[in-house]
């Protein structure tokens, strides 16, 4: 494994994750010397600006290979495919620690912002990893993090409930997943995804290479806990429900973003489909994607109609988008087994890639807006939406930019996505599948529209007072729903920045 | 491909020039009402004088497509930006510019928010004469949602009767449809070569093996009715009465003349010249609904006593005839159609004009209370009798050329070969064409009797009688208007010859195609 002299320069491969590392401490430790200009609103701006100054300095000193590498003794892959989720983590932690600033209950002080930042930093490990035991430590690093702010409002006991329930399925959870990564490693007896994949490709058939199927089965259960696919889903509502508003837009957003980076590198490179590294384990994964999809999609859209609470619902809508990404992720799983890697495979990818960005502008987005909505009302139920679009007419219409992308309503950014899902999908000859992420749109048509209606429609006793959004998460606001409108139109620079990263990912 | 005649890019001109109008009064303080007000007129102003070069400028001897632009936008998903007018799309642009001018200086007297209301409806503006140039389908959707939003607002926050309510029904009706449309239109878009550029499309539909499009026909329909949502295709018309009763006078102009246009345009665009084959096969079914369109509104308008539902009703029997024509298949039905979207929308928007200015004085609209307002405002009664005698297809007015096409339209249709049922005929379009006729009448002479109950009454209220007149912008707004349909209408050639070199080429479509 250290075959290789360690070289000091490789270590800017990591160097989002070492800013940011420095950049949590340098937050705690102006927090604990309490200056009198330190209040706890400039440790969070402080923090959000301080992420996206590690995320432009990186990429400045450190350029990201357009060709995938292996550093560190084989641990880190250095590539354009990681920096991309490093960026979908970074701002969407910066964008959770402006929307905290102004989320009275939670109470952040230096320690929240200082965990919102270690939670990236491990999510950052997690997109770069490639070796099972960085792996682990980088979910652990993340997921601990998560842990403790989704139990953040020591004071409320849903929180604390979400807290718990959060650590107790998520421990469960790595557990059965770290038992995968220790079978594994018992049959390969490597840790690097690349040795384990040759290791698995010459497993006699029988035995061992049915325990390699069992393996990998028990790694996809954590995979699918940080996604909330189908079976794994259960934790989200009660977890998102409870946990500080914008830590849940923070943990729908970024948390899964990472599952689904782990996810691809893990399953791509580890149980490869293709043609020539093709083993039971592979064609196993490839297979079970579409019903989990389907699952998932129906599962997430036909429960967020029946929830009353606008927190559950987006929980369930977020289960809901995570189905329609397994589609670009069945897509390459299909695209793979082809063997198409200059075209259909890539561009599944890129596909999945896009869709994850553009999904964390809008619910980062929506759960601001919720948390405001629910300090001012009292609650975060459908009802305390009821007339808000005469009471703050712009925070309304924010939410119908959000709610509309979501559901894939042109011209906003969720209709893009969407669509280079479903042609992926449709590359693949995956008519059905397709035809099904359309019904479930249709489906999500009600109760996105339900807010809408409430905003907009129903009436409510208060609307004669104004609804005044705090600067911070009004910049929030505008900067997620601008998003939403403006990648659309200048969707094509995005465009070829996914698909770089998804070939860099396969150099 | 014709490109453009002009070495200016005169579509995207015409497109931007209400939002460079819009940006320009966001500007501006509020205070200053009468800029605004200028600002707007000259954009309106620009834009018509733009549409009517352009629809002068069509060269209708070569046909097809022209003052095309052309761009890649996101080449990954086969979406570019591009824009061009044929036959059909170039009277829709000046009809556009023609409503919209007589919007904005009807509107000249309201003084409630001018700034939001004025860059809020130059918006709308600019999103209608965007679906209308786009040949490209997802840069016609980006429109025609984009119209959506400021309709909302301008309904919710301008409006009268129960206008939150109406402006929340028009809205969720016209997005579902838009969705229900995209479905289809998503469908055709995998199957038939990936590219959203409609030319693209359309031969990529013509080269599908017969087996596979078996399987894309059905979703003609989605595509047909979720853009006749929008073109209050009955029985999803419900939204089109209450939204107009509650908006104000420019949006009720804009959406009932135009806006509504834009729906049929894309049924037949979108629809039918993309998928002929389709059409052929299921708009013989489809006729029934266009009819009951006619019919229900007919019904209805017997029992309304609401100025603006009468106007709201006429606005969908107007619509019924233009989908009739168009479900007719054949040069005279489409021809007709043609016509009657260009006459019918400026006679909407005249009808909602008069009413608006009838409203905005007397704070009435029940034609039971309203009386001798020709005593006070001659020219109005002028105005809304041509409209009226429009409506009814009296000769010398465009809607006797576009009416007398449509139902010979109908009538020749009953001759074509059934598809769904091999063998038959479509029999039933004759009988069609006659029960159209007569409920066209009769809706007609309701509408001219709401007229007569208004205008030409004993002025029974005093109150009435000391309301101030018209005031020169609305009497410059009624002349223009009234003025285009009497020209129009006396030398119904110089819509009819544009609309003809459009329609040639549908019928081509249609003809090449088996049935």
């Amino acid at each position: 494994m250290f075959d290789n002299p360690f070289n000091p320069s490789e270590l800017l491969a990591v160097a989002p994750e070492i800013g940011l590392t420095i950049w949590a401490f340098f937050i705690l430790s102006l927090d604990f010397l309490k200056l009198p200009s330190m209040n706890r609103r400039a440790l969070g701006l402080l923090s959000a600006l301080g992420m996206l100054a590690v995320m432009v300095l990186s990429a400045v000193l450190a350029p990201p290979a357009q060709k995938s590498t292996l550093l560190l003794g084989g641990m880190v892959r250095n590539d354009l495919f990681a920096y991309v989720f490093d960026a979908i983590f970074i701002v969407a932690g910066a964008l959770t620690c402006l929307a905290s600033i102004d989320f009275r209950p939670v109470k952040a002080g230096g320690e929240f912002y200082a965990l919102i930042i270690l939670a990236t930093m491990g999510m950052c490990l997690m997109a770069a990893s490639n070796d099972i035991i960085l792996l682990y430590l980088a979910t652990e690093t993340s997921s601990m993090a998560l842990y403790l702010l989704a139990g953040f409002m020591r004071d409320t006991p849903r929180s604390a409930e979400a807290g718990i329930k959060y650590f107790i399925f998520g421990a469960v959870a790595s557990t059965i997943m770290l038992y995968g990564l220790s079978l594994v490693y018992g049959l390969s007896g490597h840790t690097g995804y690349q040795d384990i994949a040759t290791a698995i490709v010459k497993l006699q058939p029988g035995a061992s290479s049915m325990m390699a199927v069992f393996a990998l089965l028990l790694v996809v259960v954590g995979f699918a806990f940080k996604t909330t696919t189908v079976p794994f889903h259960f934790w989200a509502p009660d977890v998102y429900e409870g946990a500080p508003t914008p830590v849940t837009g923070f943990i729908s957003t970024a948390s899964k973003a990472a599952g689904f980076a782990i996810l691809i590198r893990f399953l791509l490179y580890v149980f490869s489909p293709m043609p020539q590294f093709q083993t039971p384990a592979s064609l196993v994964w490839v297979a079970m994607m579409q019903p989990i999809a389907i699952l998932t999609m129906f599962l997430g859209n036909l429960l967020a109609i029946t929830q009353t609470n606008v927190k559950r619902m987006l929980a369930y809508s977020s289960v809901a988008q995570a189905g329609y990404i397994m589609i670009g992720v069945t897509a390459l799983g299909y695209a793979a087994t082809r063997g198409e890697l200059t075209d259909a495979l890539p561009t599944a990818i890129a596909a999945v890639i896009f869709y994850i960005a553009t999904y964390m502008f809008t619910n980062i987005g929506a759960f601001a807006i919720v948390g405001l909505v629910s300090q001012r009302v009292g609650g975060d139920d459908l009802k305390d939406f009821n007339g808000l679009s005469r009471r703050s007419p712009y925070l309304a219409l924010g939410m119908v930019a959000v709610l509309l992308s979501l559901t894939g309503a042109p011209p906003l950014v969720g209709f893009v996505g969407k669509l280079f899902l479903f042609r992926s999908a449709i590359n693949e000859t995956l008519v059905g599948l397709t035809v099904i992420g359309v019904i479930n749109v249709l489906i999500s048509v009600f109760y996105y529209l339900g807010v809408v209606r409430a905003m907009y429609v129903d009436r409510s006793p208060n609307e004669a007072r104004p609804f005044p959004a705090p600067v911070m998460t009004r910049w929030v606001v505008i900067i997620t729903s601008a998003a939403v409108l403006l990648i659309t139109i200048i969707s094509t620079p995005f465009w070829d920045l996914a698909l770089a990263a998804a070939k860099s990912f396969l150099n | 491909m014709v490109t453009t005649t002009f070495s200016i890019p005169v579509l995207t001109l015409i497109m931007l020039s209400p939002v460079i109008g819009a940006v320009i009064i966001a500007i501006l303080p509020k205070e200053r009402t009468d800029a605004i007000k200028t600002v707007a007129a000259a954009a309106a102003f620009l834009s018509l004088l733009l549409s009517f070069l352009v629809f002068i400028g069509y060269n209708r001897d070569l046909g097809g497509f022209q003052f095309t632009e052309q761009f890649d936008w996101i080449p990954s998903l086969g979406i570019g930006y591009h824009v061009g007018v044929d036959g059909f799309s170039a009277p829709m642009l000046l009809l556009t510019g023609i409503v919209l001018f007589g919007a904005v200086l009807v509107s000249w007297r309201d003084n409630d928010r001018p700034r939001s209301f004025f860059a809020y409806l130059l918006l709308l503006v600019s999103g209608v004469f965007g679906a209308f140039m786009s040949l490209d389908i997802f840069l016609f959707l980006i429109f025609y949602e984009m119209v959506l939003f400021p309709v909302y607002v301008l309904i919710a926050g301008w409006g009268s009767t129960r206008r939150e309510y109406a402006a929340m029904k028009l809205t969720i009706y016209l997005f579902v449809g838009s969705l229900v449309a995209i479905v289809g239109l998503l469908v055709v878009y995998f199957q038939a070569g990936a590219s959203f550029d409609f030319l693209k499309l359309s031969e990529g539909v013509r080269n599908m093996p017969a087996a596979q499009f078996e399987q894309v026909r059905p979703w003609f329909l989605a595509i047909f009715v979720g853009f006749g949502v929008l073109a209050s295709l009955w029985p999803l018309h419900n939204w089109s009465p209450d939204g107009y009763a509650a908006a104000p006078t420019a949006v009720s102009m804009l959406h009932g003349g135009v806006l509504k246009a834009t729906g049929a345009y894309a049924a037949l665009r979108f629809g039918v010249q993309l998928m002929p084959e389709a059409a052929k096969y299921f708009l013989p079914v489809v006729v029934f609904l266009a009819l009951a369109n006619v019919l229900y509104a007919g019904l209805i308008a017997f029992n309304q006593k609401d100025l603006k539902y009468i106007v709201g009703f006429a606005s969908v029997s107007h619509l019924g005839l233009v989908l009739l024509g168009i479900t007719a298949l054949n040069e005279f039905g489409l021809n007709g159609a043609g016509l009657e979207l260009f006459a019918g929308g400026v006679m909407t928007g005249l009808m909602f004009a008069l009413v608006g200015i009838v409203y905005g004085r007397a704070h009435n609209r029940n034609i039971d209370e309203l009386n001798g307002f020709v005593r006070i405002m001659p020219l109005a009664a002028v105005g809304f009798v041509i409209a009226a005698l429009t409506a009814m297809g009296m000769p010398g007015l465009p809607g006797f050329p576009a009416e007398i096409q449509i139902f010979m339209g109908l009538w020749q249709a009953a001759q074509t070969n059934s598809m769904i049922v091999p063998g038959a005929l479509n029999w039933w379009y004759g009988y069609i064409a006659i029960a159209g006729v007569l409920v066209v009448l009769i809706t007609a002479a309701w509408t001219l009797r709401a007229v007569y109950r208004v205008y030409f009454t004993e002025p029974a209220n005093p109150e009435w009688q000391r309301l101030p007149g018209l005031d020169a912008l609305e009497k410059v707004a009624i002349v223009f208007m009234s003025g285009v349909l009497i020209v129009v209408g006396l030398m119904p050639n110089t819509v009819m010859a544009v609309v003809q070199s459009g329609v040639q080429l549908i019928v081509k479509a249609l003809g090449a195609v088996g049935g």
